[in-house]
């Protein structure tokens, strides 16, 4: 808990001071309105928030699942083959540094002109998916190298290598790019919503959309709070996951 | 490769391994009888990790020939290379499931190695649960698991401090007496009291030529009865394994030091 209290005291220090400088400087609210009123918006909104949340993460978790099947099922098989490796790891880094929003208008033509959800999911997977690739192809070769050679003085087939030792040795890359996926499924998911644009999806993207559209800058605030802790939660949710699973393995 | 030949446990003949960036190792001839203990001692980069690669089968040689009896071979490592996922006895199992035989069957096998090296009560240790020595027994255990016939041990216990040094060597010394037959042992040092103390037979190899440079069979038999250490005989002979190593060593303008 003593680890909560410091970020906790700054956070509420910046909300007071905001609020203050809100009231003192008479800041129109459409320009910037102070956290009350967002707290306010919040409150009012909380169903359709609490809705448009549970389709943004519905849409992210889908992707995440989505991307650790693709990403993880890839660089297991691409392990087995060093030049199958060599061919297919610059094509995932290609995908990698393509910015998202350059590559959405396409994936809404391709996935979502009938189904926009659909191309939210399909763009956040294709976002989360190098960080899984990656993860577990790195951890599929990181076992220690005497391991290998005992491995192979008994005899080992490819598939008891395979379970016995680089399994258990990439479990903890795997989970390290779950926690990166798992953000940048979220980023993935509201940039697809933003540019589909049309509220065929309802996701907190489009709340935020919808409101910046009406110059209702609360309630843009307040949907952006949503995403924040939706982002953190799924962060801690993974965090524990992955440290729960170090505790077993190590 | 793997040709078989009576009278000894593996051998060498004019073997050679060309490295990129550094000298050959080689030509070489090593025979290890049956039951032998031979040390191996020589600086750093001489190749004799890579003699006990050659010999486990597990690197070709770029010329000559090894002979391997194709009996069963246990290879220790510098350090424990545990994994650090399973306890004790899953990782002393694991040469014996490997080989496809039934885990019960497995796990109560690795129980007695386990049991063979004072381990008995520490199963179900993770290997971080572990002293150095300790988790280096385990190793021992599960290179001993499959009895082998060839046990390669490659500065096991370079790591440790002296007294669990001296401990595991007679452990070492005890667990070899036991069986029967006897396994052979190729042991990788740098230290020439260790070499002399554990071996039969000490192989100094030439870090510059990669050839044997010398050999000096050990005084008295094993096991060492005790305060064997302070024997005239033995504390000769290491000061005659010191002079040969020195001469064997790259002179120190070379090295740097």
């Amino acid at each position: 808990m003593t680890r909560l209290l410091p970020p906790l005291l700054l956070t509420a220090a910046i909300l007071v001071g905001w609020e203050i400088a809100c009231r003192l400087l008479q800041v129109p609210p459409w320009f910037l309105p102070p956290p009350s009123a967002v707290a306010a918006a919040l409150i009012a909104r909380a169903p359709l928030l609490a809705a448009s949340a549970g389709a943004t993460f519905w849409m992210a978790l889908q992707a995440l699942i989505l991307a650790a099947v693709l990403g993880g099922g890839l660089a297991l098989a691409v392990s087995l083959s060093r030049p199958a490796e060599q061919a297919v790891r610059p094509l995932a880094v290609a995908l990698q540094v393509t910015p998202v929003v350059a590559i959405a208008p396409l994936v809404m033509i391709w996935a979502g002109l009938d189904n926009a959800d659909r191309a939210v999911v399909a763009l956040a997977a294709a976002v989360a998916f190098f960080p899984l690739f990656s993860g577990v192809l790195t951890g599929l070769k990181s076992a220690d190298p005497d391991l290998e050679r005992l491995f192979d003085l008994y005899g080992a087939t490819p598939v008891q290598r395979l379970i016995r030792l680089r399994l258990p040795t990439a479990l903890p890359f795997m989970l390290e790019g779950l926690r990166v996926a798992a953000g940048l499924a979220v980023i993935g998911a509201v940039v697809a919503e933003f540019v589909s644009g049309s509220g065929a999806t309802q996701g907190l993207a489009w709340r935020l959309l919808e409101a910046g559209n009406r110059l209702r800058t609360a309630d843009m605030l307040a949907a952006l709070t949503c995403l924040m802790i939706m982002g953190l939660l799924l962060n801690a949710a993974v965090g524990l996951l992955e440290r729960a699973v170090r505790r077993r393995l190590a | 490769m793997a040709e078989a030949r009576t009278g000894a446990a593996a051998s060498l003949d004019g073997v050679r391994v060309h490295y990129t960036g550094r000298p050959p190792l080689g030509p070489l001839d090593l025979t290890i009888a049956p039951g032998e203990i031979v040390a191996m001692v020589g600086a750093s980069g001489a190749g004799k990790s890579t003699v006990l690669r050659l010999l486990a089968g597990l690197e070709p040689p770029s010329a000559g020939t090894v002979h391997l009896t194709g009996g069963r071979t246990g290879f220790v490592f510098q350090s424990a290379t545990l994994m650090p996922w399973a306890d004790a006895l899953a990782n002393v199992a694991l040469p014996l499931e490997l080989a496809g035989m039934a885990r019960a069957e497995a796990r109560d096998r690795a129980a007695g190695a386990l049991t063979a090296v004072a381990l008995g009560d520490r199963l179900n240790a993770r290997p971080r649960q572990l002293s150095g020595g300790m988790a280096m027994r385990v190793a021992l255990a599960r290179a001993l698991v499959t009895e082998p016939d060839l046990l390669l041990l490659d500065e096991p216990f370079a790591a440790l401090d002296s007294v669990t040094r001296r401990r595991l060597i007679e452990d070492l010394h005890r667990l070899w007496a036991a069986r029967r037959p006897r396994p052979a042992i190729v042991f990788v040092t740098h230290d020439v009291e260790e070499a002399l103390y554990l071996a039969d037979r000490v192989v100094v190899l030439d870090a510059a030529t990669g050839r044997v440079a010398a050999t000096r069979v050990s005084p008295g038999s094993l096991p060492r009865p005790s305060g064997w250490r302070a024997d005239a005989g033995y504390r000769a002979a290491v000061e005659a394994l010191a002079a040969d190593l020195a001469e064997a060593m790259p002179a120190l303008s070379e090295t740097g030091g």
